[in-house]
């Protein structure tokens, strides 16, 4: 595959090539089959956006995933469902333990999901519209075929956004994402990898191609000759003798994160002295980039302008955190790392950095290599907007404001999970201290007793400044794990009949 | 310098009592898996030499998977093996452990083969069923839990004040902000709040005895190393076979399996890993892997005992131990973060080495030329490395909340106290650090 258009865009929502920032009015419905006929039904004539681009941005666009539950409901068979990964098919409540890693814990406890806790809805339906154009858009959707077939369990809030790219607290928002390698070919070899790349291998984040490891990611194979349904469905490009169900589709994990706007910018306000300017470095620092998205580290990946993007920069020259620091929330997200350590310029230096030697940082090489944990963001953002300055008054309006935070991920166990446990919750991140994510700590303290909720930053002179006593900014209110399928399985899935399964017709 | 040693007490379970030896061992827990460190049994909190330590029920829950080699699976019976890593030698440890605690050992271990409780001197039974690694590993070489603990409040103490003086103090004056800390520590000191012991002299025949390892092992290899040479191609030729050859085994574990292991994970930043697999048939494995067994352990000893083993600096202790005569194999480690974040770091960081070790073990994917490939192949290895690790009923850790690296940099913390820094960059470097 060499060109762009080889891709299988035309089996492949949308939104694992476009964010459709365009459209700019969104509504996300969580559904419940309550009619399976019609809702196959429903699904085989649902105007779903494929990942083709158009020549002009469409007025609307719609996209379906679904949980292990709507499969279920859908009477997909249990061999099916058993190919896809314990964490889609067991959910983000499977375990205490997942809790725990997640930092569902605390105020974040699933007990007091809004959604999401004990089993999740059955379909995950996301309407985008061009501005003005949801409620016309809705309607046609929720067509009386789509009356009969579902009921709606919970409208996810979403604010249409206008031009506004700012999350709730005032930062431009989704600035790093990785580039998908669509034509696939960069090599996966860790040998060619040394350093941090925002090229991406497509299994990273599509099921069916090959991963950073060049391996395939676990995913439901059937064998065409049990399954005659089957026989329309991709081919496995490990098993041409399998037909892929999840090729082309990957997993949506989505979580109701509320964000308490005037709750950061008042407690910021406060640590700061009620100085402006202070208090704005501080922001700066715990998200990793000034609100315009302007990173805090100096540019020096050569030939590349900082102003080009956001982008072009790791930290590698700054593993102190004197800069950005270390526990900044954009840095935790995404650390930047290559395979091996910074410094590695010829085959005898990359061999003494794989033997752990030629460190000159104590704390060098803590964090792992990006590439294998990178996920595509597609979150919207809800709730009026509360600019800082207004938000530090007393009387600050108070409304629910959040992010349906929504990614793209072909391993939620090594990408979502990884990322959310051992970078943004983890109080020894990268060597920290009693330091968690200061935008998405959970603030419990360890069960030493020791606290997570201090953020450390540097001043010019290299003098630690501490802030003590961070209080939750956000709140999980629910989430879910979904398969958000190619449309030739769409197709499969709307295909089954009830009356003799189709394993035996 | 005090070295560090290991026990660990291995016996069979008497049959029909695996049930009750485990609700016994899960009565010593406060949390799934944790141990309770005033639990009536073992009360671990009392041994001030003790880092870690775990009893795990050794079962060969994956016996059956030789069978694709052609070989019938060896019977085996549960075997309650009972591990730690201490400062000193073993023999003291463990005479210390029956003066504290001989009612408990004697509760666990009357669920064991030749166990009686009249008429026995429980030291030397223990004694005598305490094996030993074929390979060990150590963090940081000499470095005592007493002087772990002792750290630990000079950087709270240290902390603390630097908290307090921030804010009056001139940090452009670097220099009299150290000095102020280190008068606050000789304050803290004289007051008995705080103590630095210095270290115990190294015993004169653990020095022997590494110093005759440090040239030994090389030694022999070097009068060796003609044979090797001549063997190396057939060797080569015989590996490459193998690799061809050796069955994969992709078997998802089941989730019951998974649940059960992660239940007791992620309560602490660190948690506990066991696992127990066969070496695969053949003398031409079972050599391969004794030898390089014993390379990993030379160098653990003597050039990966600072704080790093290859790229990973999250593992505080980790042994590997033959058993059941050279058929079977078992591996502990006590490491820092989620499992998946070892696992990772698994792959990403020491596969290499992870390869040339295990790839002699049934079920681990496939390599190429022993280090590439292998652990690289993500799922296989994710699925053989969760298959084959058991469970561990009682787990006890003498400093949580601590990774590896906060105790480095504790020593660190406490290197600045004991050697000036020479110039402003090394003094504002340190303070970094408090």
């Amino acid at each position: 595959m060499k060109k762009t258009s080889d891709f299988e865009f035309n089996d492949m929502q949308g939104l694992l090539r476009f964010g459709y920032g365009g459209l700019t009015d969104t509504c996300f419905m969580l559904l419940d089959v309550v009619n399976v006929e019609m809702a196959r039904e429903w699904f085989a004539t649902a105007p779903v956006s494929s990942g083709i681009k158009a020549s002009s941005l469409p007025d609307t666009a719609m996209q379906i995933a679904f949980s292990k539950e709507g499969l279920s409901a859908l009477e997909i068979s249990k061999t099916i469902i058993e190919g896809f990964s314990d964490e889609f098919i067991y959910g983000m409540v499977r375990s205490s333990n997942c809790s725990r890693r997640l930092g569902d814990v605390g105020r974040n406890v699933p007990k007091s999901w809004k959604w999401g806790n004990g089993t999740v809805p059955h379909v995950l339906l996301l309407l985008y519209a061009k501005q003005g154009g949801i409620d016309a858009w809705r309607e046609t959707v929720e067509d009386e075929l789509f009356k009969k077939a579902f009921r709606l369990i919970r409208l996810l809030p979403t604010t249409d956004t206008g031009d506004n790219r700012m999350e709730p607290f005032g930062f431009e928002d989704g600035i790093s994402q990785p580039t998908i390698d669509w034509t696939l070919r960069q090599s996966t070899d860790s040998h060619e990898r040394d350093r941090y790349s925002n090229l991406l291998a497509a299994g990273e984040m599509v099921l069916g191609y090959k991963n950073e490891y060049g391996q395939y990611t676990e995913r439901p194979l059937i064998d065409p000759a049990k399954d005659p349904l089957a026989e329309h469905l991709p081919n496995a490009e490990d098993d041409p003798t399998l037909k892929d169900f999840a090729r082309n589709g990957t997993y949506l994990i989505l979580r109701e994160l509320g964000q308490d706007v005037s709750g950061f910018w008042q407690f910021l306000d406060k640590v700061s002295d009620s100085e402006p300017d202070k208090r704005e470095k501080l922001a700066a620092s715990m998200v990793g980039r000034e609100r315009d998205g302007t990173p805090l580290i100096a540019e020096h990946i050569p030939g590349v302008s900082r102003k080009d993007h956001g982008n072009n920069f790791t930290y590698d020259l700054d593993a102190n955190g004197m800069h950005c620091p270390i526990s900044a929330h954009v840095r935790r997200a995404n650390p930047r790392t290559g395979d091996l350590p910074p410094g590695a310029t010829g085959f005898v230096s990359q061999l003494i950095r794989i033997l752990g030697f030629g460190q000159k940082n104590h704390d060098a090489d803590l964090v792992a290599s990006s590439r294998f944990h990178r996920i595509l963001r597609r979150g919207r953002s809800y709730g009026p907007t509360l600019f800082p300055e207004e938000a530090i008054q007393p009387n600050a309006p108070i409304a629910e404001r959040g992010l349906q935070f929504i990614c793209l991920a072909a391993n939620i166990s090594r990408q979502f999970e990884f990322v959310q446990n051992s970078w943004i919750i983890n109080s020894k991140f990268g060597g920290l201290q009693q330091e968690s994510d200061p935008l998405l700590g959970d603030r419990e303290p360890l069960l030493s007793g020791e606290n997570t909720d201090q953020f450390n930053h540097f001043d010019p002179l290299g003098a630690k400044q501490k802030v003590c006593h961070l209080p939750n900014f956000v709140t999980v209110h629910g989430g879910g794990y979904f398969f958000m399928p190619g449309l030739r399985a769409l197709k499969y899935i709307s295909s089954l009949t009830t009356k003799g399964s189709h394993n035996e017709s | 310098m005090t070295p560090q040693s290991t026990f660990m007490i291995v016996a069979t379970v008497n049959v029909g009592q695996l049930k009750k030896l485990r609700d016994l061992l899960g009565a010593m827990n406060k949390i799934p898996g944790h141990a309770d460190p005033e639990n009536a049994l073992i009360p671990f909190y009392k041994f001030d030499q003790l880092h870690f330590a775990r009893f795990v029920i050794i079962e060969a829950n994956t016996a059956h998977e030789i069978r694709e080699f052609g070989v019938n699976p060896r019977p085996w019976r549960p075997t309650l093996a009972f591990l730690g890593d201490v400062d000193g030698d073993t023999h003291t440890f463990l005479a210390d452990l029956v003066s504290n605690a001989e009612p408990g050992l004697k509760a666990i271990f009357s669920h064991c083969e030749d166990f009686s409780e009249e008429n026995l001197d429980i030291l030397q039974w223990l004694q005598a069923h305490d094996i030993r690694p074929n390979a060990n590993y150590v963090n940081w070489l000499g470095r005592t839990v007493k002087q772990i603990r002792e750290e630990i409040v000079l950087h709270q103490t240290l902390s603390r004040y630097l908290q307090e003086i921030a804010h009056d103090v001139d940090w452009e004056d670097i220099r009299t902000v150290r000095q102020k800390l280190l008068s606050h520590v000789e304050m803290e000191k004289h007051k008995g709040r705080l103590t630095l012991s210095l270290p115990e002299p190294t015993p004169r025949e653990w020095k022997i005895r590494n110093l005759f390892h440090l040239l030994g092992v090389p030694l022999i290899l070097l009068i060796l190393s003609p044979l090797l040479l001549i063997a190396l191609p057939f060797f080569a030729l015989r590996l490459r076979m193998l690799e061809r050859s050796d069955p994969e085994l992709f078997i998802r574990p089941s989730y019951e399996h998974v649940k059960v292991l992660s239940a007791q994970e992620d309560w602490d930043v660190s948690n506990q890993y066991s696992v127990f697999g066969d070496v695969k048939p053949g003398l031409f494995r079972l050599l391969t892997f004794k030898f390089i067994l014993i390379l990993t352990d030379y160098f653990a000893r003597h050039i990966y005992n600072r704080g790093f083993l290859a790229r990973i600096k999250t593992i505080h202790f980790a042994r590997w131990v033959f058993m059941d005569n050279n058929h079977r194999v078992f591996f502990a480690s006590n490491y820092d973060g989620s499992h998946e974040s070892y696992m990772d770091d698994f792959i990403n960081k020491v596969g290499w080495g992870l390869n040339l070790t295990f790839s002699n073990a049934v079920g681990y994917p496939t390599t190429t030329w022993m280090i590439k490939e292998g652990a690289q192949r993500e799922h296989a290895f994710k699925y053989t490395q969760r298959r084959h690790q058991i469970p561990t009923e009682v787990w006890y850790k003498a400093y949580p909340g601590l990774t590896a690296v906060d105790l480095a940099r504790n020593s660190r913390i406490r290197q600045g106290i004991e050697v000036r820094q020479e110039n402003d960059a090394e003094i504002r470097e340190w303070l970094r650090l408090i």
